[in-house]
């Protein structure tokens, strides 16, 4: 098959043959980059907890009566809640948990001299200390939220002060917070500075999400310390198995209310871990699913234009479609000449947009914070559109390898 | 000759209908996708106050120390102002009409059998509000300034919450038990809902937010009732207390009538400052008092969040590939009517007579590409509309957004018709002519 007569065909019709390569390029260019940016939050919405998500459910009780005795209320309600069958076991916290949205953080340093330098350039920043979130809660809380320490011990009885005016004298951190505040060395037994207070690491755990993420590199940076929740509001935490959770939070409501009516349980915030992920997540599934329609979109209309047009130009070609199979050329030789033109164009196509691609994500970068386009994409790219190209042009072709020799005798 | 054009155009669209049916489809799928973007866009950089907003602006001071820090993504603490800048910018009254503002929310105790305690979000103010913002009354009034000056213990509520309340019995002069106090009813406020709530600084919701009860400041701040909202604090001493010189907290709006008063009241901000830095309380520049109008204000606060406006480019990125997909379309169809063409011509068309016919053709693709682009707005609203994002409840369209539909559709598909038609009446009819 040769290619310069197709070439020639193309340069006659310049300015339909340059749209369609137009249309190619902008095609790939976007559907290039939105690809890009469903696989970088499909990322973000999968980030792990650490926690046993589905056998977990939260409910938020708020007292409203006065002078109440915080810890003993809370006593009260949890074994009111390890009573209900299915549960195995509950714990209870302030606000935070992993996801939920509200944090507490404070900057922690490795060590005096980091404290020291911190304080002096009045910033985190390069002075080795770190801002972890800080979790606090009842005994047990390790066990029910099926955390498994890496290192050291749980929480003793003796270990735990009340409410968050004060500080513990020990915490548990997570695997990466222990890399991030003493790099190649053992954490474990090593003394933090909060402000000035003295922190000693007596656990390790593998991974703790915080309450709200910052950036991949810091999200696991967190702390959980023998500190009792002292407030009117509290998050009770509870574990069942996943099918039990709907029923357990269900009894637990009515059970909380029957120790104590002087309260308000909102049922927005009664909720299994499952439907506290989805709400957290809730735009980024919503962006995922637009990125995804309009790709889809974008390759739909392509596709209907490469055929629409390849239909368009088999009708005009007829006549010269007959002469041609006329003086000798097969069906197949037909059939690969469109294909062959449509290759053309899509590759032209494909170069064009390649370099847009690489722009767009350029332009991107700069104003969405997103990162550098992987250059396997583009191959990938390509691929689908050539794909795509040669399925748009199949059915026009075909017809067009049908026209009959005798056309070519016909006038018009 | 239009009819006749329109009659033309009708047939040549329906010899070929599949290709037809493309170009209404790919336009329809554009404009529905930008249509849709573009609509959420609108109702989230709406005028809250239309009519009132030229009026309205919050001046903004910088008590903060030199060696302030911003924290990475937290608040600017400067936006907010403390409560002594506050009362003073009040007690100047150098505008027309002030206010001091924050949020707070409350635990409502019905005294009603059978209803349950529950919180209700408020605003926390000074006398002048509902005059400044137009709030408009079913029942009673607002409270005085000397209310304001002796911290009584009265509150506004919105209509919604005294029907809750009390039914359909009058509620001015009745009492509220909110929190740990008994206020008395003194006025009860009509549906008022700025959207966003612009005068607050809840980030993040302002779209779904209202307020169901308003007290004067002073009695939220002798009572030490809960504040909501970003509270900054710095330097030394105290920095926590709501009175303190060392936090913001509050929001402030005034009304300026006239330009001039605007300038005025501008040139007072950096004149209090100054005097301000020259008792050492304030560190920094003078100048960095500011004056926001109403619609900078939302500018600045950046309401809109990225994902929307990214999902805009990308709607606008999708209609511009169905763009460049019409023009090859048509360029192609008007291509193969050479023939046609050329015979008119030789009968005495002129070009612009075969532009004018090609244009009709293309602006009736773009009159049904409209419509169905209208069709699949809607559909994008409607899923807009059932997600649980705070300005999801807003996506509607109104008449001006309807019209622009339909305008940007026509327009969108008459421009796409411009290239194919110029190329189409250039085509030499003594060549078409001789290959009949």
């Amino acid at each position: 098959m040769q290619i310069r007569p197709i070439l020639s065909t193309l340069h006659k019709h310049k300015l339909t043959a340059t749209l369609l390569i137009l249309q190619v390029a902008f095609t790939c260019a976007i559907v290039c980059n939105v690809v890009f940016m469903v696989a970088n939050r499909i990322n973000r919405i999968s980030v792990p907890t650490g926690i046993a998500e589905n056998e977990l459910s939260v409910i938020h009780s708020t007292g409203i009566g006065r002078d109440e005795n915080a810890q003993a209320r809370h006593e009260v309600d949890l074994a009111v809640l390890r009573a209900i069958p299915g549960v195995t076991s509950a714990a209870a916290v302030s606000y935070s948990l992993p996801l939920s949205k509200s944090d507490s953080s404070y900057g922690a340093c490795p060590d005096q001299e980091s404290r020291q330098r911190m304080l002096q350039q009045q910033s985190l920043k390069g002075s080795g200390c770190v801002q972890p979130s800080v979790y606090d809660g009842t005994p047990g809380l390790l066990g029910t939220l099926g955390l498994r320490l890496a290192a050291g011990r749980d929480f003793r009885a003796e270990d735990y002060v009340v409410g968050f005016k004060n500080k513990p004298a020990v915490a548990i951190i997570t695997r990466a917070l222990a890399q991030h505040l003493y790099p190649g060395k053992q954490a474990l037994s090593q003394t933090m500075y909060f402000d000035d207070k003295a922190v000693r690491v007596v656990g390790i755990v593998d991974t703790l999400l915080r309450p709200r993420l910052r950036t991949p590199g810091v999200d696991g940076d967190s702390i959980i310390w023998p500190q009792l929740p002292d407030g009117s509001g509290v998050d009770y935490v509870l574990r069942s198995t996943p099918r039990d959770r709907h029923a357990v939070l269900a009894a637990a409501r009515t059970a909380l209310l029957k120790a104590s009516p002087d309260r308000l349980i909102d049922p927005q915030q009664t909720q299994t871990y499952t439907e506290i992920r989805a709400a957290y997540f809730q735009r980024d599934t919503t962006m995922i699913g637009l990125l995804i329609a309009s790709a889809l979109g974008l390759l739909f209309v392509t596709a209907l234009g490469i055929a629409g047009l390849a239909n368009f130009w088999v009708q005009q070609r007829t006549r010269s479609i007959g002469i041609r199979r006329a003086i000798g050329a097969t069906r197949g030789d037909i059939l690969h000449y469109f294909q062959i033109e449509n290759f053309l164009i899509v590759t032209a196509g494909i170069v064009l947009g390649v370099l847009l691609a690489v722009l767009l994500n350029l332009l991107l970068m700069t104003h969405y914070e997103l990162p550098r386009l992987p250059l396997w994409y583009l191959p990938i790219g390509a691929l689908v559109l050539w794909a795509l190209g040669q399925l748009s042009v199949l059915s026009p072709a075909l017809r067009a390898a049908q026209v009959p020799p005798v056309v070519a005798t016909r006038s018009v | 000759m239009f009819g006749y054009y329109l009659d033309l155009a009708l047939r040549s669209l329906k010899r070929t209908p599949i290709l037809t049916g493309l170009m209404v489809l790919a336009i329809g799928l554009g404009i529905g996708a930008s249509m849709t973007m573009l609509t959420v866009l609108h109702v989230m950089t709406d005028d809250p106050l239309p009519g009132r907003s030229a009026q309205l602006y919050t001046p903004h001071l910088d008590p903060l120390p030199l060696d302030y820090k911003q924290g990475g993504d937290g608040p600017d603490a400067s936006d907010d102002l403390t409560w002594p800048d506050a009362m003073a910018l009040l007690k100047a009254h150098r505008a027309t009409r002030q206010a001091a503002m924050s949020g707070g929310s409350l635990l409502l105790r019905p005294a009603r059998a059978g209803l349950q305690p529950f919180y209700v979000d408020g605003r926390y103010t000074t006398a002048d509000f509902f005059a400044l913002f137009g709030v408009p009354f079913e029942r009673g009034s607002g409270w005085s300034a000397a209310d304001d000056a002796a911290s009584a213990q009265v509150v506004v509520l919105t209509d919604a919450a005294a029907r809750k309340l009390f039914g359909e019995a009058d509620a001015v002069g009745r009492m509220v038990r909110l929190g740990e106090h008994d206020y008395r009813v003194v006025g009860v406020t009509a549906d008022w809902m700025p959207k966003p709530q612009f005068y607050a600084d809840n980030v993040g919701s302002q779209y779904s937010d209202a307020d169901q009860f308003f007290m004067p400041l002073s009695t939220a701040v002798d009572q030490k009732l809960q504040v909501n909202g970003n509270q900054s604090g710095w330097g030394k001493g105290d920095s926590t207390s709501l009175t303190s010189a060392n936090m913001s907290w509050l929001q402030f709006w005034v009304q300026l009538d006239t330009p001039t008063q605007a300038a005025a009241y501008r040139q007072y901000l950096v004149d209090y400052s100054a005097q301000q830095k020259a008792l050492g309380r304030f560190e920094r520049p003078a100048t960095n008092a500011k004056l926001y109008s109403l619609m900078d204000w939302l500018v600045h606060e950046n309401l809109v969040p990225n994902d929307v406006r990214l999902q805009l480019w990308l709607a606008l990125g999708f209609l511009f590939v169905c763009m460049v997909n019409i023009v090859a379309l048509l360029l192609a169809k008007f291509l193969r009517r050479s023939g046609e063409i050329s015979v008119r011509r030789a009968l005495g068309a002129k070009r612009r007579d075969i532009f004018v016919q090609l244009g009709i053709e293309s602006a009736l693709i773009g009159v049904a590409g409209g419509a169905l682009g209208l069709a699949i707005a809607q559909l994008g609203l409607w899923s807009v509309r059932q997600r649980p994002d705070d300005y999801a409840k807003l996506a509607q369209m109104d008449a001006s957004m309807l019209l622009g539909t339909l305008a940007l559709a026509v327009l969108a598909s008459v421009m796409a018709g411009l290239l194919p038609a110029w190329r189409a009446c250039r085509v030499p009819p003594a060549l078409q002519l001789k290959t009949i």
